[in-house]
């Protein structure tokens, strides 16, 4: 410490002095870097802040675009939008939050699985983003929310749109349906529109293949609010604009038609428009409500929908796959006239055919036949012998040509495409050689065939137009060149048809009611369990009845209209399947002749097809609360 | 000319209309903050202000002796309320700040920040010259500081705590303490800080810690300083005019009308009433420093010092909070906030610091 001189008053006075401006001049000094800070934040970083406080004061809520329309060929809607009021709640608006969920639960009749999912999507919700608490409200459960809203703070009305499907379940495996988009779905689009409640996108079928045309562009509302979440104002508004609507080839008439004639079966019909390959009913029946998948379909109903043996949540007529059974004969006519077999050359049924020291048997005796009587008959000797003779290498290109095998480019489709086998096929598939038995066996549809009913359609069709027809559900263009194949061929494949129904063939039961207009078709009958299983699949468990199938054309001088139908476990083509197409085809000429004989069906089914479904969802969900398990119950 | 009778003339009237101005400012932001309305805040404040400045004017014709032979006894009553508010909310179960008095809610604390300056700077007056560099001159002085620093900082409060010792602190320095002692102090302090943070309660350790990185938790407590920064930050050069800041008038701003009141006149009165305000307090720092420096007796000099460093150590503390350059430790901002204790406090201050400019008018000046 170093020596100081001692201390006086004065010197004292001369220190408080020094060390008091010191003092001041820190405090000069603080003064000055708070003004400079100030100046920082105010003038620097001002933008910044505007930027801020604008965020703050103004919430800007999407409203979620009307989605757009999908239309039939003449502007009938398949899929429009119904109003929809709804019920949400904005958490950051929520104060009293106990008050006011149990206010709703009292007004809205929530159950416990609804309580229990608001609580959740409270918790997972984050400020503005609102919750659903409950669509499709009546009006009059609305008015209830709209008068109590003052004491309900956090509680938006809102009046929306929901996805409608006119036709029920008619069109549910064609047009698919809308959900709310799950996790994984937002985190894809990293879309803040998904999230907004009563905000849906296509799951399935054409509402997913078209969802960029249908989905719209939202509106949007700027808001001004406090920290509290109170609205102050309204600033803008900006309207939603609406999705593009979707025209299909689709007859929304014949398409709602054939789904109710197709009864209680299980099964599915394609309808093709001869001249340009406009899919014009594409069926699949049993099939789901898609307003209930829309409207996010409840647990019990969708148990109820897997629990059923027909299969509703499948769309066969792409993804069921079936044996063609006789109805690939006028394709194997077409290929054997086209490898050199004259037609009018004569084969003698003998109730089967002989191949080595196995006989191949035939459903009858049917004599000697030439190539367009056996078509008729449904001669299954005349085509081993064909087969045997040609081999079905021979075939198979024939029936590629056909569509047979292939995967179709079609709007929301999911496909299974089948099998048309051949020599090369089998050795890579199997690593075996292919044999003689092979051949009898594919040509009469059975063995490694296998077809789904669109393809089936579109074999008919060509046969029918005699050109390449690509099938489509929406206007795109096709070549839709001229088969390679020679008029008489494709003349024994047609005029066969024709007599399978108007002369003395197996579907003569199913000739059109009409003056003038002949259909022309083919039946089949698929089997389910093989031959050798002795009962011909004609009766017992229905799980193990043969398929009923049938192909068709009209007229038959002047084709128009190509169709298929499959009718699972029907027993038979011309039992099950050809009366459905005969009256499909008969509404498309006379809708009155056709809508009678519906309704009288109708009226032994027990109702239309709502009706059934309704009564029969009814009774299971009976059956289920009591069955003790709720799977096999009906 | 009128001839102006001295009673008139005694009357200091820039300081009048200087406490005025910055005051009224305040009442006008107040009745923004209120949504344009004079109640509940601006009404009752200018009322108080009113009543407070008229007791400052009293205060301030009182002779300084007074005030040099009851700072002891000031400053003993003062540690007693101060234990008996500790005794009180321990038997209450927790933390209790104030003294119910029936028409008011006393905060003994800061009474306290008037009480230490003025013990102190009686200990100093009495410190014989030659002792100033002596021991005496130090431990007697701790004792005095930390007595009541001690008990403030259990109640827990913070910032009253630091503007008790950065008043002290400065009464000891320009009573003439060996200036190393300080920078030793300040050495060993920033050496103890880690020891001293972690003493500290949950809530004060957290509100240090986003203090330094406000981002860290915006929508909790850093949404104090975030709120406050977008508020004078958007306000720019020229604010957004009267009755019109987003940030206070939709309850983003929290504390609008008390802590964080500088935030809400900078939004709406920009840059610009920001430097008016800070113009403002430099009046009013430079009359109590002057007021020092001509002080005749040592016991008005240090007393001056010390009750600007407490205006000072307010407004610093408060500007510093709102601006993101101190954590947010609820110190408000002279005159302007909406609240008694602190008025009460800073009106104290500028009667006293009245009195020794008074007595400085009245007599030859002597230092002992």
């Amino acid at each position: 410490m170093r020596k100081s001189p001692p201390i006086t008053e004065a010197s004292r006075g001369f220190t408080f002095t020094r060390r008091t401006l010191l003092v001041g001049g820190g405090q000069m000094l603080v003064g000055a870097a708070l003004a400079a800070r100030m100046g920082y934040i105010s003038i620097i970083d001002n933008d910044r802040y505007v930027l801020e406080s604008e965020s703050n004061r103004v919430n800007l809520t999407l409203v979620p675009p009307r989605r757009g329309w999908i239309v039939d060929r003449n502007g009938k809607a398949l899929a429009n939008n119904r109003v929809s009021l709804r019920i949400d709640i904005i958490p950051d608006r929520l104060h009293n939050r106990d008050l006011v969920l149990g206010q709703l639960k009292t007004l809205l009749r929530l159950d416990g699985d609804a309580m229990e999912r608001i609580e959740r999507d409270l918790k997972a919700a984050s400020g503005f983003q609102p919750v659903a608490v409950k669509e499709d409200l009546s009006e009059a459960d609305y008015a209830a929310i709209l008068v109590r809203l003052p004491d309900l703070p956090g509680i938006a009305p809102q009046r929306g749109f929901a996805r409608y499907y006119p036709t029920w379940a008619a069109v549910g495996h064609l047009i698919g349906y809308v959900g709310t988009p799950n996790a994984e779905e937002y985190q894809k689009a990293r879309d803040p529109l998904y999230i907004t409640p009563g905000y849906k996108i296509g799951k399935d079928g054409l509402e997913k293949y078209f969802q960029p045309m249908l989905k719209g562009k939202p509106g949007a509302r700027r808001v001004e609010v406090t920290a509290r979440g109170k609205v102050v104002r309204d600033l803008s508004t900006q309207a939603d604009i609406q999705g593009q609507t979707v025209h299909l080839t689709i007859d929304a008439d014949l398409q709602e038609y054939a789904a109710r004639r197709m009864g209680r079966e299980s099964g599915a019909a394609v309808v093709i428009d001869c001249l340009n390959g406009d899919i014009l009913a594409f069926i699949s029946m049993p099939c789901f409500d898609p307003n209930s998948f829309s409207d996010g379909i409840s647990t019990s109903e969708y148990a109820w929908l897997r629990a059923d043996d027909h299969q509703p949540l499948i769309n066969k007529a792409t993804r069921g796959l079936y044996p063609p059974g006789s109805t690939l004969k006028p394709m194997a006519a077409i290929a054997a006239v086209e490898h050199g077999v004259d037609p009018s050359e004569r084969h003698t049924c003998v109730g089967g055919y002989r191949l080595g020291n196995r006989f191949f048997r035939c459903l009858g005796t049917h004599g000697s036949l030439d190539m367009p009587s056996a078509i008729m008959k449904s001669c299954n000797s005349y085509f081993y012998w064909l087969a045997h003779r040609l081999g079905y290498d021979a075939i198979a290109p024939t029936a590629k040509l056909l569509g047979l095998g292939e995967e179709f480019q079609l709007a929301g489709s999911n496909q299974r495409y089948g099998t048309i086998p051949d020599s090369a096929w089998k050795m890579r598939r199997y690593h075996q050689s292919w044999s003689a038995s092979d051949s009898l066996n594919a040509v009469i549809g059975q063995g490694y065939v296998s077809v789904n009913p669109l393809q089936l359609a579109v074999m008919t069709a060509r046969i029918a137009s005699g050109r390449r027809l690509y099938p489509r559900l929406i206007n795109r263009q096709f070549a839709n060149e001229p088969l390679p194949f020679s008029p008489e061929a494709l003349a024994v494949a047609r005029l066969g048809m024709d007599l399978v129904v108007n002369g003395a063939g197996t579907a003569v039961r199913s000739r059109l009611p009409l003056d003038g207009i002949k259909m022309a078709g083919k039946t089949g009958t698929a089997q389910v369990r093989g031959l050798a299983s002795g009962s011909r699949g004609q009766g017992g468990a229905w799980k193990y009845r043969d398929h009923g199938l049938f192909v068709c054309f009209a007229p038959v001088d002047n084709p128009r209209y190509a169709a298929s139908v499959v009718i699972e476990h029907g027993m038979g083509g011309s039992r099950a399947a050809a009366p459905v197409a005969k009256d499909i085809f008969t509404f498309l000429y006379d809708r009155q002749k056709a809508m009678d004989a519906l309704e009288a069906f109708e009226a032994g089914w027990g109702g239309t097809i709502k009706d059934r479904m309704d009564r029969d969802y009814a009774a299971w969900k009976a059956g289920a609360s009591m069955g003790p398990d709720p799977e096999t119950a009906p | 000319m009128i001839p102006v009778p001295p009673a008139v003339q005694r009357v200091p009237w820039k300081l009048i209309a200087l406490l005025s101005a910055i005051t009224g400012f305040g009442l006008l932001v107040l009745y923004s903050a209120a949504g344009g309305n004079w109640s509940p805040w601006a009404w009752q404040q200018g009322v108080r202000f009113l009543i407070f400045l008229g007791a400052a004017l009293v205060v301030g014709r009182f002779p300084l002796r007074i005030f040099e032979d009851f700072a002891y006894i000031g400053y003993i009553g003062v540690l007693i309320l101060l234990i008996a508010v500790e005794i009180l909310g321990f038997v209450g179960g927790g933390a209790q700040r104030w003294l119910n008095l029936g028409f008011m809610n006393l905060q003994p604390s800061e009474l306290m920040k008037v009480a230490i300056v003025l013990a102190l700077a009686r200990f100093y007056t009495q410190l014989p010259p030659g002792e100033t560099r002596g021991w005496t001159a130090l431990w007697p002085a701790l004792l005095l500081l930390g007595l009541p620093a001690a008990l403030v900082m259990l109640q827990p409060d913070l910032g009253t705590t630091l503007a008790i010792c950065a008043s002290a602190v400065v009464v000891m320095f320009v009573a003439g303490l060996p200036f190393w002692w300080f920078g030793g102090a300040a050495l060993a302090g920033a050496a103890a800080l880690p020891v001293l943070f972690s003493m500290l309660h949950d809530y004060q350790q957290k509100r240090v810690l986003i203090f330094l990185d406000p981002e860290s938790d915006p929508l909790g407590a850093g949404y104090h300083i975030s709120q406050s920064k977008i508020a004078i930050g958007s306000g720019g050069i020229s604010g957004k005019g009267f009755l019109n800041g987003s940030q206070s008038h939709l309850d983003y701003l929290p504390e609008g009308h008390t802590d964080f009141i500088f935030a809400t006149m900078a939004e709406e009165w920009g840059l610009i009433g920001g430097l008016a305000l800070l113009f403002g307090f430099f009046l009013l720092l430079r009359w109590s420093t002057r007021v020092a420096l001509k002080a005749r007796t040592r016991f008005g000099q240090l007393t001056a010092t010390g009750m600007t460093m407490t205006i000072f150590f307010y407004i610093a503390i408060n500007l510093m909070m709102v601006m993101g350059l101190a954590p947010v430790v609820g110190i408000p901002l002279p005159l302007f906030s909406y609240g008694g204790s602190s008025m009460l406090t800073i009106m104290t201050c500028v009667g006293i610091v009245l009195a020794i400019e008074n007595d400085s008018k009245t007599g030859t000046r002597r230092f002992h």
